[in-house]
């Protein structure tokens, strides 16, 4: 299996802070790969390293062959992020965000248009066509969000915890979403900590915590490994990051 | 990181932050047009003809102006630095810290250096219009001599690029959105005050006349005022170099700061 992502001993220090601490690890492509761990584990660290948006402390990236550090415009070009926070223009109306957001990538208005309506009828956001993102509710910025980081064609897909905060409808929403960008051959990175979302979207994984990855495998088989098939991720989980409260 | 390599870092995609500022300036039209229309019609009643009613003519290059004459140009070059310093000054801020929109172009193919460029072309480009309207309205009155108030224009783009770095500047010193009254209150304030536009250096003491001449609005009077009197001589080239490095120097120095609170 060709790897389109390969992570290579990545640190990331603040001063005394190991904040990644020797990662490695590769994604296939077409698949959807999760990064799992508690609050401050290294998740977001480790993504915006990949998304040249932060520089390495060692180690290296590649996305397709490129380096983030020798070219990271190269990379940026192909990768579609979709930010754990919310950094819509609140100025602008979802088209525009849409039509704003496609200049980055030079693409000409005429197919940045129809790139931006075609999202904008799969997310479901066509009655929000006019108004300002202030109107939208959370699940509704998530998925203009994911419709953003689609504007580029990507190669790779980015997703940083994208249904943090969303009502259960939403976020069944976005899977569904996932899961057809993935039988569509999308190669997908995703991070969370809801472990339900893990095992359902899933095909490989690895956990980290404290900036290094403690388990990988598929969910399957972390759960046959750690409790003999008899459980699910989220104990998995628990057994292997201890119990006790992480922002401390 | 030393100068080539923010240099390399700066490609033709600075254009593309510049027209989404200037887009937003386009929803927001209202509040970014007006202003700079009505404030110099102010200034002119209050001062030009109001105060200017008590003040006797005022002598500038061996020529005496009216007070409202004098004190016009003045006022173009205020409303350039204004508008460019606070355009990136709080929009910079707000775009960093509040609305998040440097962390989602970051991970789009612009550099951080193609943000920030972006940031200051748009911060001049408020400076020049500022500088433009208000021309359009002091020639209106009859207070600018053509051809040579045309030399406002570039003049204008210019210290809105010197300006807007400035408010770089000062956005990327500042933890918290209340630390931008500092600024305002120990250079910004200063500057409108004493740097010629409300009466003339010539007569002040040798040792105010020095301090004046530190401030970068000074030299953006000196010349503004000559281009609309059409007194224009080569001793303002001075002037001009005093902005250009000024505008270099700034413009290096709050890329670099910003750079450094923008990806940690």
């Amino acid at each position: 299996m060709q790897s389109v992502i390969k992570v290579t001993d990545l640190h990331k220090n603040y001063g005394e802070l190991h904040a990644v601490d020797g990662i490695d690890f590769e994604i296939n492509r077409g698949e959807c790969f999760g990064l799992l761990g508690p609050n401050g584990a290294g998740k977001t660290t480790t993504v915006k390293m990949l998304t040249c948006a932060l520089p390495l402390s060692g180690g290296d990236i590649t996305v397709e062959g490129m380096s983030v550090t020798k070219n990271p415009r190269g990379i940026k070009y192909i990768l579609g992020v979709c930010p754990q926070e919310i950094n819509l223009d609140p100025d602008f109306s979802v088209l525009k965000n849409l039509i704003v957001y496609s200049r980055y990538f030079d693409i000409p208005y005429a197919e940045a248009k129809k790139r931006a309506e075609e999202l904008i009828n799969r997310f479901h956001l066509h009655d929000k066509l006019d108004r300002p993102i202030e109107d939208l509710s959370g699940g509704l910025k998530k998925r203009l969000l994911m419709a953003r980081a689609l504007i580029n064609k990507p190669k790779v897909l980015i997703l940083d915890e994208p249904t943090t905060g969303l009502d259960p409808q939403s976020r069944r929403q976005i899977w569904e979403e996932v899961r057809g960008m993935k039988n569509n051959g999308l190669t997908t990175l995703l991070t969370t900590h809801y472990i339900e979302e893990a095992e359902l979207l899933c095909d490989r994984l690895v956990i980290i915590d404290a900036g290094k990855i403690v388990e990988h495998g598929t969910p399957k088989h972390l759960i046959e490994k750690h409790l003999g098939g008899k459980g699910n991720l989220e104990d998995v989980f628990l057994k292997l990051t201890g119990k006790h409260l992480r922002d401390e | 990181m030393n100068n080539a390599c923010i240099l390399k870092n700066i490609s033709y995609r600075v254009w593309h932050m510049w027209r989404r500022n200037i887009d937003i300036s386009l929803v927001t039209w209202k509040t970014n047009v007006i202003p700079p229309l009505i404030e110099p019609v102010l200034y002119i009643l209050a001062f030009g003809i109001g105060l200017g009613a008590y003040v006797q003519k005022i002598s500038f290059d061996g020529q005496y102006y009216s007070y409202l004459a004098f004190l016009a140009p003045g006022m173009i070059a205020v409303g350039v630095m204004f508008h460019a310093t606070f355009d990136t000054m709080y929009g910079a801020f707000v775009r960093l810290r509040y609305q998040k929109t440097f962390d989602a172009v970051i991970t789009t193919p612009l550099s951080a250096e193609d943000i920030l460029v972006g940031e200051i072309l748009s911060g001049a480009t408020k400076g020049l219009f500022a500088g433009a309207a208000i021309l359009l309205i002091i020639s209106l009155f009859g207070l600018a001599s053509y051809p040579s108030s045309l030399v406002v224009l570039p003049l204008s783009a210019l210290a809105g690029l010197m300006f807007a770095s400035f408010g770089l500047l000062f956005a990327a010193m500042a933890p918290y959105i209340d630390n931008l009254n500092l600024p305002i209150f120990l250079f910004i304030n200063p500057m409108f005050l004493f740097s010629g536009t409300f009466f003339p250096l010539d007569g002040m003491p040798a040792w105010v006349r020095l301090a004046a001449n530190l401030l970068p609005l000074t030299h953006l009077v000196n010349i503004t005022r000559a281009a609309t009197f059409n007194r224009l001589t080569p001793a303002l080239l001075w002037d001009l170099l005093y902005i250009l490095i000024l505008t270099a120097a700034i413009a290096y120095v709050s890329i670099r700061k910003m750079k450094s609170r923008l990806i940690k």
